[in-house]
């Protein structure tokens, strides 16, 4: 018995659909899963080593609100890349995890009624973060036809010229799909004509594969209107370690900052000793995940077209996009569960990436080349065997499909 | 890609796992299966790639097998280089390995062989013999940690839940 009743807030936000695609996946047996959001890679061994090394020496205090400053100023090195300039002292806020500084944007610019715009698909995070604070999400749909950019027509049709914050997710968790400088250009001017905020979470900058990565606060006028989130979880493969961080103009970080110091105090102090490490040495580490990272993205993206799944090219983070195949009326979330059960391959379907995600599976290609040669050899008999049974539909076939 | 790049992502992928179909490593490249195959030909024929082993940790298995790190002094004159000596010792099937190195000493070698008394009789009889050898010194391997890239002890446990956002 308790007395607990969730807030209406938390009530009203549904529970994550890729929980139920965990418990089938977790029942059923010799399963390959390419539905994991993080790197099979550990952490570069220097980073690991850098931790152990804080705790050895008693670093287990809290830093600054805004974490090291050190760290901060390897941040603003790092992001000179990117084309971002921001000064260590009062525009970077170091966080436990991208994921708070998402949360903690919302908390900061979101007012309660406020409508959030959110492209969809999209990270699963960005719809209930804005709900906790109060506001209202605002779904824009890409498509397949647009390979998942956002466009203007797009935000205008949802009618994101109310929005007060547009959440942008570029390279894009689960589509794969990288947004060009000119991509980009069209939405910067919609949200300055519109006077939208920009929370931009680049979680996968440092993983794209045809062009370098372009943040949209790096674009004319963004500067002072965006709030970029970005994170040692991808790039690094630190996702446990949870380290993040966020960019933005002083008074926005003062803001973001007044959240953080209340609700978090400061980032964990051993990942942030990791995450130094991880900047000053590591960047050979990363490329050569990255370099694994991209030969995987073309096999599976291959494979893909070759077995009848439509895929277009993602250029970035380490998941495909594929279409349902024919025969399955676009029911990601039938197919993905037959194929579980059938040829135990976890993909997730998607429909839970929000609306515009239907119709398609999401494919992390975080997982050994061999792997994902075997994954992609039962999805190829599934699909075969489906394709058959649908062509000479003889009662008792052996797979029985009821939808 | 240009053809350095196709070397150099082919030798990334073979060294990752040398079991791999010209057809998947051409997809892998995002370059034709016909390519892949010149290319990797071209990296055997141009002895870049020396061969293809498997990574085998001898003391899972019933196989009488020992190893030895030795090093090898020898003095030379005008006649005979490291090379000449090199050609002679490589020629025996109980080196694996010979590499010319700074330091100390001259050579490093890996010997194997059944037994330890095995691997000190070949040393005596047939390296120790060698005229230009001077002195040898033998480390018999206790324990093997990693081989190749490979760890041997280390968990390859994937312990991230098998769905996540």
């Amino acid at each position: 018995m308790s007395e607990f009743e969730p807030s209406e807030r938390v009530a009203s936000v549904p529970p994550s659909g890729i929980r139920r695609f965990f418990e089938l996946a977790e029942e059923a047996d010799d399963v390959i899963s390419l539905g994991v959001g993080e790197p099979d890679f550990s952490a570069p061994w220097a980073a690991r080593e850098a931790a152990i090394d804080a705790l050895e020496r008693g670093r287990t205090s809290y830093t600054a609100n805004r974490g090291l400053h050190e760290l901060r100023e390897a941040i603003a090195d790092r992001v000179e890349a990117w084309g971002l300039e921001y000064d260590p002292d009062d525009e970077i806020v170091v966080t436990a995890g991208a994921s708070e500084a998402v949360d903690a944007s919302m908390r900061a610019f979101v007012d309660p009624g406020d409508p959030v715009a959110v492209h969809e698909p999209t990270y699963i995070s960005y719809r209930p973060t804005a709900m906790f604070a109060g506001g209202e999400p605002l779904a824009v749909p890409t498509s397949a036809d647009d390979e998942f950019v956002l466009t203007p027509e797009a935000l205008r049709d949802a009618g994101a010229d109310e929005a007060a914050v547009l959440v942008l997710c570029y390279p894009n968790n689960p589509t794969g799909a990288t947004a060009s400088r000119d991509q980009l250009a069209a939405i910067a001017a919609f949200c300055r004509e519109e006077d939208l905020l920009v929370v931009s979470d680049e979680i996968y900058a440092s993983l794209t594969y045809e062009d370098d990565h372009t943040s949209i606060a790096s674009l004319p006028g963004m500067r002072e209107r965006t709030v970029v989130v970005n994170g040692f979880s991808k790039a690094y493969a630190m996702t446990g370690l949870r380290l993040g961080y966020a960019l933005g103009p002083p008074d926005a970080m003062r803001a973001l900052n007044r959240v953080h110091q209340y609700g978090m105090l400061s980032a964990p102090t051993t990942a942030q000793y990791a995450a130094l490490e991880a900047l000053r040495s590591c960047a050979d580490d990363l490329a050569e995940m990255r370099d694994a990272f991209d030969r995987r993205r073309r096999f599976v993206v291959s494979r893909f077209n070759e077995i009848g799944m439509d895929c277009f090219e993602a250029t970035g983070a380490f998941y495909a996009f594929p279409e349902v195949p024919d025969g399955f009326d676009g029911d990601d979330e039938a197919f993905a569960e037959e194929l579980l059960e059938a040829a135990s391959v976890a993909l997730v379907p998607g429909s839970v990436f929000g609306e515009g995600g239907a119709g398609h599976l999401r494919v992390s290609y975080a997982t050994g080349m061999s792997e994902l040669k075997e994954a992609l050899a039962r999805i190829e008999r599934f699909v075969a065997t489906a394709v058959d049974d649908q062509s000479s539909p003889e009662p008792g076939s052996s797979m029985s499909r009821s939808r | 890609m240009d053809d350095a790049a196709v070397r150099r992502q082919l030798l990334a992928a073979l060294t990752e796992d040398a079991r791999q179909e010209p057809e998947d490593l051409a997809r892998q490249l995002g370059i034709g299966e016909d390519r892949a195959a010149a290319a990797l030909s071209a990296l055997e024929e141009d002895g870049v790639v020396r061969g293809y082993q498997a990574v085998v940790d001898w003391d899972e298995t019933d196989a009488p097998y020992v190893t030895a790190e030795v090093e090898l002094n020898v003095e030379l004159d005008r006649e005979t280089s490291y090379e000449d000596v090199a050609r002679r010792v490589v020629k025996f099937s109980e080196v694996e390995s010979l590499r010319l190195v700074s330091g100390d000493f001259d050579f490093a070698a890996t010997v194997s062989g059944e037994s330890m008394n095995d691997i000190s009789h070949f040393i005596a009889e047939r390296i120790a013999t060698i005229p230009e050898v001077t002195q040898t010194v033998t480390h018999f391997v206790m324990e093997t940690y990693k081989d190749r890239g490979v760890e041997f002890e280390g968990t390859d446990e994937d312990d991230r839940l098998s769905v996540s956002p």
